[in-house]
């Protein structure tokens, strides 16, 4: 059959091709310089710079960060000072920024706002260190049965449909209900142990994928290695949706701890956390709405911002929602 | 599988004498696609009629325009991103592109009907075909469900499907590439439109499913009359069927010919390299042709004429000046009905 | 499909032992004393704690230990808590409880989630679908107990509206608040991957042939659109239920209702071993039947995996 031209493809992806994101404004300016096709990345990064979501969660990231890191920077006054004489639940004054009593006092009468910024980090750490863990060891054993198949995938795909029979919560709570004192670390193994079902299962499918993919064909064809195919041709093709999830998730762990602690299950004392102190807040929301809306507040605009992020990444990823 | 050579009486195009107002005609068509890397130029002046009983085939590579055109015409393209800034579409004499959304509707299915190339992904997984055939006659007739049926029991026998009677409850993936793209004839049909634009409708075929295909197409357009458009990029297709052939390029028409004399006597370089590049059993042993370069990028297209950069006869002036379609005549000034050419050299290409 | 569903629910035998292992094996290896912790701080008589001990069974082996509490729930014994009182019978006062708010929750998030997404969905790009976006991540950013307090805060001690503990858990008015808090997570979710299918779909080729078949819109979306896009969603809403679960711990908690959630926070905090694990078997078994009813439904819906 005489083809007009070698190319092959028809005239409806062609149309697809040049069809612009559906999300965003046409972009007005143009890309002169180069006719090379972008890479995934590239069109990414491209999509990325050119969504206000993705800007607003980075600077809210990055702010968030530097909290957790230095507390010092924005308050002085300690966190577990208390004054009940004076400051017993204190309304808040918010004309007074970066004051102690900005946020109000609560009802030992601690600064709110040295709390919330001094609260940060451990929030922080937890949803960073859960979330690097559950893609270390997910990612991994995902990755193993989605490349290997056969009885890895089995076995491995058995166990995470045993933990992934169980509601995390619950579990976490089970786990957590063992400790009498709980500091970060213990919090942290507790959310991973039951965590990293969600990340191996995305990570088993998108190698999947990307094993199948014509261009491991000829790469295995041409002769390459597994470690070489691998980690040159399936890993950075499928690991994207895994940032995704990751990101997402993180924000997710945040608010697990939050709520662990809330239950008293999580956190506990010593340790300053949002969600112990919005768990103190809500025995006296009715007279004093700021003890809890203060904590909850910072604690929602987090979770928001890693959220957010992964939304920004995931649609910059997708080429299917442009 | 070219049967190019054959010669066959053509038939004459039958329209033309029944009243002045082709079945459709498409004036100064423009459509473009507002884009990341900017504004898309995807049709740029086409121009075509077609009347009843005729087939005109459009014929171009991926990006040509030929589709867009097409789904311009069903008034099915996505728009935004799509535009189109100029032009008319006349059913008829009306133009469907200032038609009330309704009215266009009512025109869409029942008037023209239109066969995709991927039947598979065409027609909905999750629906029984033969309620995707009823939904024709529910909605445009208001048929019940129950009659409904039987007119597409009744369709899937009209377009061959054995046992339609059994299979009219089957769903789309249940049938072979062949039946399903028989299922989309006879969606198409189904009203007894006057014109069907068919895109590409055997390119995802096995070869001998194709002429099956086609054969059947051909054969239901005699039987009720009707236009077709038949978007193409496969010179063995057209040769069989159709009447007269516009080839599109970056947008435009670069010719129009009756069938057989665009493949004796082309009058575009671009026509020309197009059916050279056509293996031929008689020059076995030879190097293939192939036309030098690649089509142009839609939101850049060069000055002047567009195939200037590919072209081995370009000179200076097709880099400058955007040629018209110049009519066509014999060496001597001869009239050749139907005949036109977008390059400045058409005298030389056909005579020379 | 009879062997199908067969097939799938043999398929679930050994994820039912395996999960309900891992949590016995959670209650009962993990540190800390269920018979010390009825003493409180009082120091108990060894040999007291050693009797107890042996009437529970907690001096075998842990596997042992298991292998009887199967054998007596094949009997239909969940065994009985360190108050004596049977487990089932706990159960059965709290399951129903938690029935009733989980399928009103489950109502409203298909209702609003689905009706949200659509309507963002059509309108890809535009304000409509801005503002549902940025109003699906605020609820997804806010976590449930802080929701909770802010609509009992709201609805209950500002407006009055509604009582702010349910007095009478038969009545779905009382239970309308907690079930929308308990809802509006998953429903956030629900509106934004039915937002995704639907701008997704609304491209695909099926619905251009829709178009051009001349269908009225209400016909290509209701019929065409939605069928397709809900695929997901149903599967969705099934995987979802084990987060209900701990949704319903929460919301139980804050508007006093005596559910499971209730039942099993308590027994966690008491360590009571057999109430928790007696609730979570039930729980293992109530999810992996959805799953299933999930696969099921999921057939009828997509006709391209049918028989597989």
């Amino acid at each position: 059959m005489p083809d007009v031209t070698k190319a092959q493809t028809t005239d409806a992806a062609a149309v697809d091709a040049i069809a612009p994101p559906a999300v965003d404004a046409p972009g007005k300016e143009s890309t002169q310089k180069s006719e090379k096709p972008r890479s995934l990345w590239g069109d990414a990064w491209y999509d990325l710079r050119h969504r206000p979501m993705f800007w607003i969660s980075s600077v809210l990231l990055v702010l968030l960060l530097v909290i957790a890191a230095f507390p010092g920077m924005f308050t002085s006054v300690d966190p577990r000072d208390g004054d009940l004489v004076h400051h017993y639940l204190g309304k808040p004054e918010l004309g007074h920024f970066f004051q102690p009593d900005w946020f109000g006092y609560d009802q030992q009468g601690r600064s709110i706002y040295s709390r919330v910024i001094h609260g940060t980090r451990a929030s922080i750490l937890v949803g960073v260190c859960v979330t690097a863990a559950v893609t270390l060891l997910g990612g991994l054993l995902g990755m193993l049965a989605g490349y290997f198949g056969g009885w890895i995938d089995s076995v491995i795909s058995r166990i995470v449909d045993i933990f992934f029979g169980l509601p995390f919560l619950l579990g976490t709570m089970v786990v957590l209900n063992a400790f009498t004192e709980r500091k970060v670390y213990v919090v942290i193994l507790a959310l991973a142990f039951l965590g990293w079902t969600s990340i191996a299962r995305v990570m088993r499918s998108s190698v999947i994928t990307a094993k199948q993919a014509d261009y491991v064909t000829a790469a295995r064809a041409l002769g390459a290695g597994t470690t070489r195919i691998l980690f040159r041709h399936v890993m950075p093709n499928a690991v994207a949706p895994t940032i995704v999830v990751a990101t997402i998730a993180l924000g997710g762990y945040i608010s697990a701890e939050a709520t662990l602690s809330f239950l008293g299950l999580g956190l506990s004392d010593p340790t300053i956390s949002w969600g112990i102190d919005i768990s103190e807040g809500s025995k006296v929301i009715r007279d004093n709405p700021h003890t809890l809306l203060f904590p909850a507040g910072m604690l929602s605009l987090t979770v928001f911002a890693f959220i957010m992020l992964g939304d920004a990444v995931r649609d910059a990823l997708d080429p299917k929602l442009r | 599988m070219t049967t190019i050579d054959k010669t066959r009486n053509v038939p004459e195009p039958r329209g033309a004498a029944e009243g002045d107002v082709p079945l459709l005609e498409v004036r100064d068509l423009h459509v473009e696609f507002h884009t990341r890397d900017g504004v898309a130029k995807a049709v740029n002046g086409v121009n075509y009629t077609v009347s009843s009983g005729e087939t005109l085939a459009v014929l171009g590579e991926s990006g040509s325009g030929k589709s867009v055109t097409a789904q311009a015409i069903m008034g099915i393209l996505d728009m935004p991103p799509g535009r189109i800034p100029k032009g008319q579409i006349l059913y008829r004499g009306e133009d469907m592109l200032t038609m009330s959304n309704d009215a266009r509707r009512k025109v869409r299915g029942r008037k023209i009907a239109m066969i995709f190339q991927d039947a598979l992904s065409a027609l909905n997984p999750v629906l029984s075909v033969g309620y995707q055939l009823g939904e024709m006659f529910r909605v445009h007739q208001g048929l019940s469900k129950k009659d409904a049926k039987a007119k597409a029991i009744e369709l899937m026998d009209r377009v061959k499907i054995p046992a339609a009677k059994e299979r009219v409850g089957d769903y789309p993936h249940q049938f072979s590439g062949g039946m399903r793209q028989r299922i989309m004839i006879a969606m198409a049909l189904a009203l007894e439109p006057d014109l069907i634009i068919a895109d590409e409708p055997t390119t995802a075929l096995d070869v001998t499913v194709q002429a099956q295909v086609m054969d059947l197409l051909a054969e239901l357009q005699r039987e009720y009359n009707m236009g077709l458009i038949l978007i193409t990029h496969d010179l063995g297709v057209v040769a069989d069927v159709a009447d007269k052939i516009a080839v599109m390029y970056a947008g435009r028409i670069v010719e129009t010919a009756p069938v057989h004399e665009l493949y004796k006597r082309p009058a575009h370089p671009y026509t020309k390299g197009l059916l050279e590049s056509i293996p031929r059993l008689d020059q076995k042993g030879q190097d293939l042709y192939a036309i030098k370069g690649l089509p142009p990028n839609l939101t850049r297209i060069p000055s002047g004429c567009a195939f200037n950069p590919r072209c081995p006869q370009a000179q200076d002036i097709c880099r400058t000046d955007v040629p018209l379609l110049h009519p066509v005549t014999e060496r001597d000034g001869g009239e050749l009905p139907g005949r036109g050419s977008a390059c400045h050299f058409w005298k030389e290409t056909i005579h020379g | 499909m009879g062997r199908y569903a067969a097939r799938r629910l043999l398929q679930m035998i050994p994820i039912f032992i395996g999960t309900t292992l891992l949590i016995f094996l959670m209650v009962h290896i993990l540190p800390g004393d269920p018979v010390r912790a009825i003493y409180g701080d009082k120091a108990p008589d060894p040999a007291q704690i050693a009797q107890i001990k042996r009437e529970y069974g907690f001096d075998k082996p842990v596997l042992e230990q298991y292998f009887h509490y199967m054998l007596n729930l094949l009997k239909g014994d969940f065994g009985s808590n360190l108050a004596g009182r049977p487990v089932a019978d706990l159960m059965a006062e709290a399951f129903p409880v938690t029935l009733r708010l989980t399928l009103l929750a489950i109502t409203i998030e298909i209702i609003i989630g689905v009706g949200l997404g659509a309507w963002a969905g059509l309108r890809a790009g535009k304000a409509a679908d801005t503002g549902v976006l940025v109003f699906t991540l605020t609820v997804i950013s806010i976590p449930v107990f802080v929701l909770g307090f802010i609509a009992r805060f709201i609805f209950a001690d500002e407006l009055g509206w509604l009582p702010p503990n349910v007095q009478d858990s038969t009545s779905y008015s009382q239970l309308f608040l907690p079930a929308f808090v308990l809802a509006m997570l998953s429903m956030a979710y629900v509106a934004r991957l039915t937002r995704t299918t639907f701008a997704e779909n609304l491209r695909a080729d099926y619905i251009r042939t829709a178009l051009a078949k001349g269908l009225p819109r209400r016909r290509i979306i209701g019929v065409h659109l939605l069928r397709n896009s809900l695929i997901p969603v149903v599967t969705f809403v099934g995987t979802d239920v084990g987060g209900f679960i701990g949704g319903a711990v929460i919301t139980e908690g804050i508007f006093n209702i005596q559910g499971v959630g209730n039942l099993l926070y308590r027994a966690i905090q008491t360590s009571e071993g057999s109430t928790v694990t007696g609730v979570v078997t039930v729980l293992v078994l109530v999810i992996l039947l959805i799953n299933l009813l999930i696969d099921l439904l999921y057939a009828v819906l997509d006709p391209r995996i049918r028989y597989a």
